[in-house]
């Protein structure tokens, strides 16, 4: 669905963040806020990537470890991990990353619908790259990535 | 002028009005002489033609009119009260609480004008007196049945009918292309089956465990609502194939028909030619159900279909005495002075004061948690007052003579589980009427009073609130349903003869078991007990079922006062808290490693002469740093699953706590072991073990 809509809109803000060496960029709106570490439950019986669910502001929310979704070597937790929270349609997730660094603008013709290049085991919860002043930001589709 | 703030009001008041209506019409039953039920009758017909006046609604006017001159001719003496009278005034009812329905979920009174209902009013008017007879009231009712009846079988598939947008298509393809399977199901339900949401509930969770569901029609949301007729349809794309769904599908009970239909790759622009072959030839079906702008008198129900695509413009609201207000009130105001009281309190210089003042937040916030739990709670009246009137048309319609007791209708209980109760009391309230009581002949012959009566009791027991449904039928003959379990293969012969009575009621709850009406004559109970049980359960309360042969049977209804706070016992499993509910906790031992035996690969402490089986928590929740494999001494929480009782072994005990139940969200639904999540003090989430589900 989104393939096809991908270069509809004028110009959306992104937010983007880091795994490692590579940079990518969520959609601002679908982030409710973005938060430092804090204490997971575990919750058993579920996948790996699944770390557990956090107390946010008297919500449970689900947290979900994107270096393990993208089968990325783990590493330790730094000052900079943050979880984002996002909203998707009527569930909340956060999503831990190494790194929040910057907001960007990008309108549909500075993103290219390039799946076919990226061989890695995100490939395919992408929807497109986005190309900022000679860097590269992958863009992910989350709904495709939390299966909603 | 809008009138739409006025909404909610005339619908509260409506409601109010057509419920004491009801009673009144009861009353009048019973004792047709009684003036002041005429006179209050009359005042409420009135009170609701002057409000459907002022909002417009020129329909329910019209009923309501033409009620008042038949009520009028009867303070007058002109009409005598007969049966068949007051069949004519039940219908009047019947029909205003429709069109009160219809406000509610359109925000309009509907198209439909009852105008057999008013031809009868007038037709009693016409006739002075010689009051049409019941026999010629049935005929009428059953030529408009046999009008509606056609309509109904011409738009019988009609969710079948459904296209798929672009979107979905290409998800058929893709599953096409990875080899699975789309199929187009649809499900007709049993037109007898009451609790039709739970019923595709059940089916919902049969299809989505072989596959994945793509659409439905009607959507989810209107199913879970109850908004379809007995039918809908799905597109499923799975690994299995349409034997398997059909095989499965044919064996849960009250589903009369499954049509399965596998789907074509279509390209993903446009429409499926199937279906565009189809919007020529049955443009008419489709577009009632799918344009609010057909306006066809005739298509009824489509145009329920569209209403309720419109959100609903009505918010769901308690009605709160003014007195348990004014207590959050104060509680809210003490809670601000104590605020400010400690803000002024220095904590080195005057400890005590402070200390005194914390306690006393503590009082507050206490009082306070009850007061909102109070505000919440509803008294079941506002269930069981339906009852008299749906007994009364049951006991006429089975020639049966049945009196209902109602008795602790001021039992309160949190609104969440009122709202979902009606639906298996119904059931339970029918299948006592239908199965449970014997004929009015049968009872003579057998010398029992002629009038069977079922007691519908509720009360309060701890943090519980019981309801009882017993009748003083035959009983439930456990042979027959023995037989009937071996004849459908469930249990052989042997299995059956050394089975206890209370394990042979069991097979009763079972879904495979209750297919189908055939249990229905041979020993009555079990259609649909299933659905009772499983509505019940998630609840989270409990059925049970005491039978005397001869005597009756009783089923006794448990369920949590509130599901929103409870008294929990944390534990330590490894270094991770966890919640169990107080409520199915036995007994706390301490229990020497040594004296686990093994029976059979299961590990059981022997308590008291009793084999217990214990389950180590850290094994089952996959804790990693437990370390209870290593010592000496067991902490064992003993629990109760429904008769049994299992150990379940901990690292430690932390105590008791009050905990506020969370759910885990949509996307950790259904987690083994896991009945939600809660809140500590310091902020961290602690899960709650669901007991029910450990092993």
């Amino acid at each position: 669905m989104a393939d096809v809509q991908v270069n509809d809109f004028d110009t959306k803000q992104f937010i983007v963040f880091s795994l490692g060496d590579e940079r990518f960029g969520i959609d601002s709106l679908k982030i409710t806020t973005i938060d430092r570490m804090k204490t997971i439950t575990r919750v058993p019986k579920t996948p790996s990537y699944i770390k557990g669910v956090i107390n946010l502001r008297g919500d449970i929310i689900p947290v979900m470890d994107l270096r393990d979704r993208f089968n990325l070597p783990a590493v330790e937790e730094t000052e900079e991990t943050r979880i984002i929270i996002l909203k998707l349609e009527e569930v909340s997730i956060g999503v831990i990353v190494d790194q929040v660094q910057q907001t960007i603008q990008l309108s549909g013709e500075d993103i290219e619908n390039t799946t076919s290049l990226i061989n890695s085991a995100a490939a395919e919860y992408i929807f497109g790259i986005g190309k900022v002043g000679g860097e590269i930001v992958t863009l992910i589709n989350f709904e495709k990535l939390v299966k909603l | 002028m809008d009138m739409s703030q006025y909404l909610q009001i005339f619908i509260e008041e409506s409601n109010e009005h057509v419920q004491s209506l009801n009673q009144c019409l009861l009353q009048m039953e019973k004792d047709p002489e009684d003036k002041d039920v005429l006179n209050e009758i009359f005042r409420v017909a009135h009170t609701i033609k002057g409000m459907a006046g002022t909002m417009g609604f020129t329909k329910m006017t019209k009923l309501t009119h033409d009620m008042e001159n038949v009520l009028h001719a009867i303070r007058n003496d002109e009409i005598k009260v007969t049966s068949g009278l007051v069949d004519v005034l039940f219908k009047c009812l019947d029909a205003l609480e429709n069109y009160v329905n219809s406000v509610i979920a359109t925000g309009g009174e509907g198209d439909r004008e009852y105008k057999s209902v008013i031809a009868s009013l007038n037709e009693i008017l016409e006739n002075k007196g010689a009051v049409s007879t019941p026999a010629q009231a049935e005929k009428k009712s059953a030529e408009t049945t046999a009008v509606a009846a056609p309509v109904q079988t011409d738009e019988k598939y009609v969710t079948a009918q459904m296209e798929l947008d672009e979107f979905e298509q290409s998800a058929v393809n893709k599953a096409l292309d990875m080899g699975m399977n789309a199929l187009k199901i649809t499900i007709v339900l049993n037109k007898t089956c009451l609790l039709k949401s739970a019923r595709a509930f059940i089916l919902f969770q049969t299809l989505e465990r072989y596959g994945e569901i793509i659409k439905s029609q009607p959507v989810v949301q209107d199913i879970e609502d109850e908004k379809f007729d007995f039918e809908f349809t799905v597109v499923v794309v799975s690994k299995s194939d349409d034997h398997l769904f059909s095989k499965e599908l044919n064996s849960i009970a009250e589903v009369d028909e499954v049509i399965i239909r596998p789907m074509n790759r279509v390209a993903a622009e446009g429409a499926s030619p199937e279906a565009s072959v189809k919007s020529e030839t049955e443009a008419k079906a489709s577009s009632a159900v799918d344009s609010p702008a057909a306006k066809e008198g005739e298509a009824q129900e489509a145009k329920q279909n569209a209403g309720s695509n419109a959100p609903k413009k009505t918010q769901r609201t308690v009605r709160v005495d003014i007195d348990r207000l004014d207590v959050l009130m104060n509680l809210v105001g003490e809670l601000i002075i104590t605020k400010t009281r400690l803000e002024g309190t220095d904590i080195t210089e005057k400890p005590q004061e402070y200390h005194e003042t914390l306690e006393y937040l503590e009082r507050i916030t206490t009082n306070l948690n009850d007061a909102v739990m109070k505000v919440r709670m509803v008294p079941v009246e506002t269930v069981f007052n339906r009852f008299p009137r749906m007994i009364r048309d049951i006991a006429k319609d089975l020639g049966k003579e049945i009196d209902l007791v109602m008795s602790g209708e001021e039992t309160e209980l949190d609104r969440t589980v009122i709202d979902e109760i009606g639906d298996p009391l119904i059931h339970l309230l029918r299948n006592s009427c239908d199965h449970g009581l014997e004929s009015t002949e049968k009872r003579r012959q057998l010398g029992k009073s002629e009038h069977g009566r079922i007691n519908l009791t509720a009360y309060q027991s701890g943090n519980n609130v019981i309801i009882e449904v017993s009748d003083d039928g035959a009983g439930i003959n456990i042979e027959k349903i023995k037989e009937k379990a071996i004849q459908n293969g469930i249990l052989t012969r042997e299995a059956a003869n050394a089975m206890s009575q209370q394990e042979a009621i069991e097979l009763l709850f079972r879904p495979s078991f209750s297919t189908a009406e055939k249990i229905t004559g041979l020993s009555g109970r079990g259609v649909g007990l299933d659905v009772v049980k499983t509505k019940i359960e998630q609840l989270g309360g409990t059925v049970e079922v005491e039978t005397y042969s001869g005597k009756g049977s009783k089923f006794l209804i448990k369920l949590p006062l509130t599901l929103a706070i409870y008294q929990a016992l944390l534990v330590n499993v490894g270094s991770e808290k966890y919640a169990i509910p107080l409520g199915s906790i036995y007994q706390i031992y301490e229990w020497k490693a040594e004296d686990v035996k093994s029976v059979q690969g299961q590990e059981v402490i022997l308590l008291r002469n009793m084999v217990v089986p214990i389950t180590r928590l850290a094994d089952s929740l996959e804790v990693p740093d437990s370390n209870t494999k290593t010592q000496k001494k067991l902490k064992i929480v003993i629990v109760r699953k429904g008769e049994k009782l299992t150990g379940l072994v901990v690292d430690s005990v932390i105590g008791q706590q009050e905990i506020v139940i969370k759910s885990l969200g949509k996307l950790l639904t259904g987690i083994k072991y896991l009945a939600g999540a809660t809140i500590l003090g310091d902020g961290n989430v602690a899960l709650i073990i669901d007991v029910n589900s450990i092993t």
